[in-house]
């Protein structure tokens, strides 16, 4: 565990708080995608030893969560013209209060689960719970199917930070998982909303309510 | 070597399904799919393969499991042809190829003993699904498919967040972390508890997702009332099936654990609120495909409440498991028939109570919005006034009324069907096993239940049907007899379990429970 892994991490905590607070939909994006970058600088130096499967997880984030994903999102919401998020089913300052909260309850959580000795300290733990945290209540909380989508990224990046904890141990997994993940999130979704706006002439997931008792 | 090929040859037809030229013999592909599945199938649990790598293998509950999933993917191939000869206009390329991927996935889930491969599989599943779900390409189904993708995604995420706190728990014993389920049995009582524990909450809210256990159930109701009825079958029978499996794999863990308590308290807990959510909305619920939603999750309610109670309600699940699944495929094939020939999802209000205007409206409005389901506007039928609701059931489509109705009947538990057997199995585990409150509250739901649905499905059965259904719609053999096998499957298991069934049930029982 390298000096540098607690600093990168605080931002990325520091970048869900801001995630969580904008009503702009291009911010989350871009916020999304600094998130992605740091993840993948974050495998470079999470472990002493740097092998071969590091160098691959972190090429493989920066450019996937980094850049490719972030950048379809971008072109989706110009094609669109989606500016702002409506105004979400939490607002935006009760939804930053929850996220501290949770980003709080996170550490404590973190703190009564026993670490391996490599990751006394750390923030692995605690950062990956948190940032699932906050994808969730981006996915549940926003109507915009854009920044549901944008919450399933932030979902997934917590997912990828736990799994940097575990890639010394089993790196197959943690790569298969992200790529298959990340795949079906995007790729999938993005087909669909390109669906929803001919259906619906809108993302606006509050149209979707014709199924209901 | 059997094993690869029960997921390879699925996913080879599919393959093939997607280059094959010709619209009219593709889907037949798909009984061959299942006639090969079948056949594989049996060798395999006959045969008792050797495991060439420790990533493949079938565990007792994944061997009963395979049978009864390849009995009815073969039935709903039966039941495809004619299916898709009623639906020119769509894309049926495509739908076959995920039809015969669905079942490679499905078979691939069962067959995995790696963890992980477990869930790239599950995961696969969901990919496969969303084209089968986005076949009739309208504003209904779109807004199913997003909310499937949207809630299974988050579930398969959470599920994937367990299986490393899983592996976590290892890493903090100082094992080395393997995914391997025999493995992780073995190296059971040393594994970190807190991380254990907490992991076993992720993979049951990830998988229970998947399975459509309350309260992440939610989108279940939109899924199966969208779908197509052979998609309806293997998702309710198939799919969740073996993200049931994919749970007792982790409870496995947590006895050889040796808390197996902990994760006991949890199923009996999610088990009685699946039942009894399903049982509060299936009170007055028109909408007959969506009902059918609602027995799924009270089903998956069941089986978890059986496993939950443990003792000798551990065999009624692993029974229930079998009969549900055989079930689904009664009730969804014959839904689907009659769905195509009324044109309507809506059953008729029963005698003595209006129908709600909004509901009845909503239903029509609905309808009207989905030309998939009837065929192209042809002469004898202009405006289709067919959004009547559906009544008169055994006079307009005796086969398909009578197989609905006795479905009906099977699913709600009653004698002689095997399905009365497995949950009088769970009645008497939970009183024999000192669970008498839970006993008392599951046969009280179970009649819930039994009224709910029973009030909506006479509704459907009896009266006059409506004069504007087309007097060329009806049923055929290759809609029925598959469906007429399913429900004489189910019967049979009712009436008598042969002692080779027996044996493989009490295994299957005996391997969650054991050591």
């Amino acid at each position: 565990m390298s000096a540098l892994a607690s600093p990168l991490l605080v931002v990325v905590l520091l970048i869900n708080l801001f995630l969580l607070g904008t009503s702009r939909v291009r911010a989350a994006i871009t916020g999304a995608a600094a998130q992605g970058v740091l993840l993948g600088v974050l495998a470079l130096v999470i472990d002493d030893a740097l092998s071969g499967s590091h160098i691959a997880v972190a090429a493989g984030a920066i450019v996937l969560k980094g850049i490719a994903f972030p950048a379809l999102l971008a072109r989706a919401i110009r094609d669109l013209a989606v500016r702002r998020e409506i105004e979400p089913l939490i607002g935006l300052v009760p939804s930053l209060l929850i996220g501290a909260i949770g980003t709080a309850a996170s550490l404590l959580f973190a703190s009564s689960l026993p670490l391996a000795p490599a990751h006394e300290g750390s923030l692995v733990v605690p950062g990956a719970l948190a940032t699932v945290f906050t994808g969730f209540m981006l996915l549940t909380t926003r109507r915009k199917a854009i920044t549901q989508v944008v919450g399933y990224l932030v979902l997934e990046n917590g997912l990828f930070i736990m799994g940097l904890g575990l890639l010394e141990a089993m790196p197959f997994l943690v790569e298969v998982g992200i790529l298959l993940d990340l795949f079906v999130g995007i790729f999938v979704m993005g087909i669909i909303i390109n669906h929803m706006r001919r259906e619906f002439g809108s993302i606006d997931t509050e149209r979707l309510t014709s199924l209901r008792e | 070597m059997v094993l690869a090929a029960l997921i390879l040859v699925p996913l080879g037809l599919a393959l093939v399904a997607l280059l094959w030229p010709a619209a009219r013999q593709r889907p037949w592909l798909l009984p061959l799919g299942g006639v090969a599945h079948l056949v594989l199938s049996i060798a395999a649990v006959a045969g008792r393969p050797a495991q060439l790598t420790p990533w493949l293998g079938l565990d007792p509950i994944a061997r009963l499991l395979l049978v009864a999933v390849s009995v009815l993917f073969l039935s709903t191939s039966l039941y495809a042809p004619g299916y898709l000869a009623l639906k020119p206009g769509r894309d049926q390329r495509v739908f076959t190829a995920c039809l015969l991927a669905l079942l490679g996935m499905i078979s691939a889930i069962l067959a995995a003993q790696h963890l992980g491969l477990m869930w790239v599989a599950l995961e696969a599943c969901t990919l496969t699904t969303a084209p089968l779900l986005y076949f009739h390409r309208n504003a209904r189904s779109l807004e199913a498919l997003w909310k499937y993708l949207l809630v299974g995604s988050v579930g398969i995420a959470i599920a994937f967040l367990g299986t490393l706190f899983l592996a976590y728990s290892a890493l903090h014993a100082g094992l080395t972390p393997s995914l391997v389920l025999s493995d992780l049995v073995g190296d059971a009582p040393r594994l970190s508890r807190p991380w254990l524990h907490s992991g076993f909450v992720l993979l049951f809210i990830g998988y229970g997702t998947k399975m459509g256990l309350a309260p992440m159930h939610t989108w279940k109701p939109d899924a199966y009332g969208e779908a197509s009825g052979l998609v309806g079958t293997l998702l309710a029978g198939g799919v969740s099936s073996a993200a049931f499996l994919a749970i007792l794999r982790f409870h496995k863990i947590l006895v050889a654990a040796g808390d197996g308590a902990f994760g006991r308290q949890i199923m009996l807990v999610a088990g009685l609120l699946s039942i009894a959510v399903a049982a509060a909305f299936m009170a007055r619920l028109r909408d007959f495909k969506r009902l059918l939603a609602y027995s799924s999750v009270e089903h998956m309610g069941i089986l978890v409440l059986g496993v939950g109670i443990g003792g000798s309600a551990t065999l009624g699940a692993m029974l229930h498991l079998v009969n549900n699944a055989l079930v689904k495929g009664v009730l969804f094939l014959a839904a689907g028939n009659i769905h195509r020939v009324y044109g309507s999802k809506r059953a008729a209000a029963p005698e003595g109570l209006t129908p709600m205007p909004h509901e009845g409206e909503r239903g029509g409005a609905a309808d009207g919005a989905d030309p998939a389901d009837r065929p192209p506007p042809s002469a004898t039928s202009p405006a289709l006034a067919s959004s009547a609701p559906v009544s008169g059931l055994l006079r307009r489509l005796p086969w398909s009324g009578a197989l609905f109705l006795l479905g009906v009947l099977a699913v709600t538990g009653s004698p002689p069907f095997g399905t009365f057997v497995s949950e009088l199995t769970i009645v008497r585990g939970a009183f024999a096993t000192g669970h008498g409150a839970a006993g008392i509250a599951f046969l009280a739901l179970l009649f819930a239940v039994f009224v709910g649905m029973g009030s909506t499905v006479l509704a459907m059965v009896q009266g006059p049907a409506p004069s504007t259904l087309p007097a060329e719609r009806r049923d055929t053999v290759l809609t029925i007899a598959p469906v007429v096998a399913l429900l004489a499957c189910v019967l049979g298991l009712g009436l008598y379990l042969p002692a080779g069934l027996q044996t493989a049930f009490a295994e299957a029982a005996a391997w969650l429970e054991g050591p």
